[in-house]
């Protein structure tokens, strides 16, 4: 910052603290009135975002003789090891879920991480030839490639499936595996895209002054930067396919799918009555994916923002 | 022209596995669905060409304009509810809170999670049993001494869709609230600081400086949950399953796939992708030429 401009905001930054002196004491305790006013509604929110995390864990840790309506919003009468007049404890509910999703688990986790290796991979090479090797029109290929994830998977879905009958693809993670490296190239494409955008000039220009081709700079100057966007795409691509419900319901079995599908299964078949199953099925499958977002946050958000087509 | 291949050839090469697939599996398949969805069919005898006609079907059907509507009131929930609170939440937090990532991080943690595993609480929460048998937030109600308040969610004819939302809502709120953030954080300090000094009065700063520089970002927000919205399936699919109240096109979509009804199929699925498009393609002509402009 400029000498000028730093003395330009600390003046303002002064005649903001004598405005704020000067005013009568009443307005102050109007300002810290309205500051306390803004964490009482911060905190509101919290709780309400919270509450369905509240409603998973305590429900889970219920067990069958625990559960009636009236008692439906308190924790739970005993410990969750503790046994009910039925024998049944909390823990059974966990029990229960993790033998149904444990199998479901293992394989998505064989879905998730090859596809989000693979279309990060094919997503950084695109993205180099896209900001930095262009060829003539490759805006409006990238701008087409773009259309493709925004599209509503339905609108290729009938001929998808007839596709995987004739080709004799198996229902399982498999053909879920190409869908998703697929499908996940275009959002892929874009973050690296986005991403060289921001590396300098200067360094392309130096590697070709040594002699490097396009290639011998592409694996020597901007591959070893890229290990960030490699985790937000990684990150990003492991989290869709893993949240995927859409091609796994149109193009999977539930005893060969992965987990979201076992957990719809395993959500509606419960009665009113006994939602614990269910809730420690909701809370164990969602388990990687928050346990990605609480380690790795901020290249999480990085692929959020990235959504929005502008870096 | 020899040089200019040599130029250009290399990088189309290396591009070339992206175009192919991304050529068939979104553009031909898209053709294909579309030459589907002029075709009246069942899974065993040869399909029948009939143009248009299973667009004019659906069109006057009532179960299809019954799953339209359901759309529409979805999503203007849906918008109207993401775009307030996550606007609300950035502005609170934008200018300085303590523990402000804390915040953040709680308000976007929805976005980790899928709307197969948040359904199965809101299936719980929206539960539409009432009195002594309420549960989920019913029972809250109750408790809370607003029993009054007590309704059937989304099993209400009419606006039961509003509650569908109300999941939707509680997922993608921190999300546009991360983009606004964004926002407030691109406008130069000094901007508003030159504003302070001519004595604009809080309101007027936010009125004169800020808001206008939000609109790319809220633009963004808007087209990204109206698709969102526009494609909504696992959320209704996880909390309701494919029944008639909530049906929305795309899960009208998978009845009629289940049912061997391809050509109806495909073309709820074209309507959708137009709807759909109608946000999208102007969205991506208006971005590529303002990244064009800016580049000169």
């Amino acid at each position: 910052m400029s000498e000028a401009a730093t003395m330009a905001v600390t003046t303002g930054i002064e005649r903001r603290n004598e405005r704020l002196n000067n005013a009568p004491s009443g307005n102050r305790a109007k300002r810290r009135l309205s500051r306390t006013a803004k964490y009482v509604i911060l905190l509101f929110f919290v709780v309400i975002v919270l509450m369905p995390v509240y409603v998973l864990l305590v429900t889970s840790l219920k067990g069958p003789s625990d559960v009636s309506a009236i008692t439906s919003w308190r924790l739970p009468s005993r410990w969750p090891w503790q046994a009910g007049p039925d024998g049944a404890t909390g823990f059974d509910n966990w029990v229960t879920a993790w033998n149904t999703l444990a199998a479901p688990i293992g394989r998505t986790f064989l879905l998730a991480i090859p596809a989000a290796i693979i279309s990060a991979m094919l997503g950084s090479m695109n993205g180099f030839v896209l900001s930095r090797w262009k060829f003539p029109y490759a805006n409006v290929v990238f701008t087409l490639i773009l259309f493709g994830m925004f599209i509503p998977y339905q609108a290729i879905m009938v001929p998808l499936v007839q596709m995987k009958t004739s080709l004799g693809m198996p229902s399982s993670i498999v053909t879920l595996l190409f869908v998703h490296i697929i499908y996940g190239l275009p959002i892929c494409t874009l973050i690296f895209r986005n991403y060289y955008e921001g590396v300098p000039n200067e360094l392309m220009e130096a590697s070709r002054v040594d002699g490097a081709g396009m290639l011998g700079s592409y694996w020597r100057i901007i591959l070893p930067l890229s290990l960030p966007g490699f985790v937000v795409t990684i990150i990003w691509q492991f989290t869709s396919a893993w949240n995927d419900y859409l091609f796994a319901l149109f193009l999977s079995d539930a005893n060969q799918g992965p987990v979201s599908l076992s957990l719809v299964n395993l959500s509606q078949g419960a009665q009113l009555s006994n939602y614990g199953a269910s809730m420690a099925g909701a809370l164990i499958a969602s388990l990687p994916t928050l346990l990605v977002y609480i380690i790795l946050g901020k290249y999480f958000i990085g692929g959020l923002m990235s959504g929005s087509v502008k870096s | 022209m020899r040089k200019g291949i040599r130029n250009w050839g290399p990088p189309l090469l290396l591009i070339s596995p992206t175009i192919i697939l991304v050529g068939i599996f979104v553009y031909v398949l898209i053709g294909v669905n579309f030459s589907t969805a002029m075709t009246k069919d069942s899974a065993l005898t040869a399909s029948e060409f009939v143009g248009l006609q299973n667009f004019t079907d659906l069109l006057t059907e009532p179960r299809f304009l019954h799953s339209l509507a359901n759309l529409g009131i979805f999503t203007v929930f849906f918008m109207v509810g993401t775009m307030l609170f996550g606007f609300l939440w950035a502005w609170m937090l934008d200018k300085g809170v303590t523990a402000e990532g804390a915040f953040r991080s709680i308000y976007l943690f929805p976005m980790a999670v899928s709307f197969v595993a948040s359904g199965v609480v809101w299936r719980w929460l929206l539960s539409s049993a009432q009195g002594d048998r309420a549960s989920g937030l019913n029972r809250l109600l109750q408790s809370i001494g607003l029993g009054g308040l007590q309704n059937d969610w989304y099993n209400a004819p009419g606006w039961g869709m509003a509650a569908m939302a109300m999941p939707a809502i509680w997922q993608l709120a921190g999300y546009v609230m991360a983009l606004f953030l964004s926002g407030f954080r691109g406008i130069p300090e000094e901007l508003r600081e030159a504003a302070r000094m001519d004595g604009a009065s809080e309101w007027k700063l936010y009125r004169h400086v800020v808001f206008p520089q939000l609109h790319p970002v809220a633009l963004s927000a808007l087209v990204i949950v109206a698709h969102m919205s526009l494609k909504v399936f696992d959320l209704i699919m996880a909390v309701t399953g494919s029944v008639y109240i909530t049906e929305v096109p795309a899960t009208y979509m998978w009845v009629a796939l289940t049912g061997a009804e391809y050509g109806k199929a495909s073309a709820i699925a074209t309507i959708l992708l137009l709807l759909v498009c109608v946000f999208i393609v102007p969205y991506l002509i208006y971005t590529a030429r303002a990244e064009r402009k800016a580049r000169r």
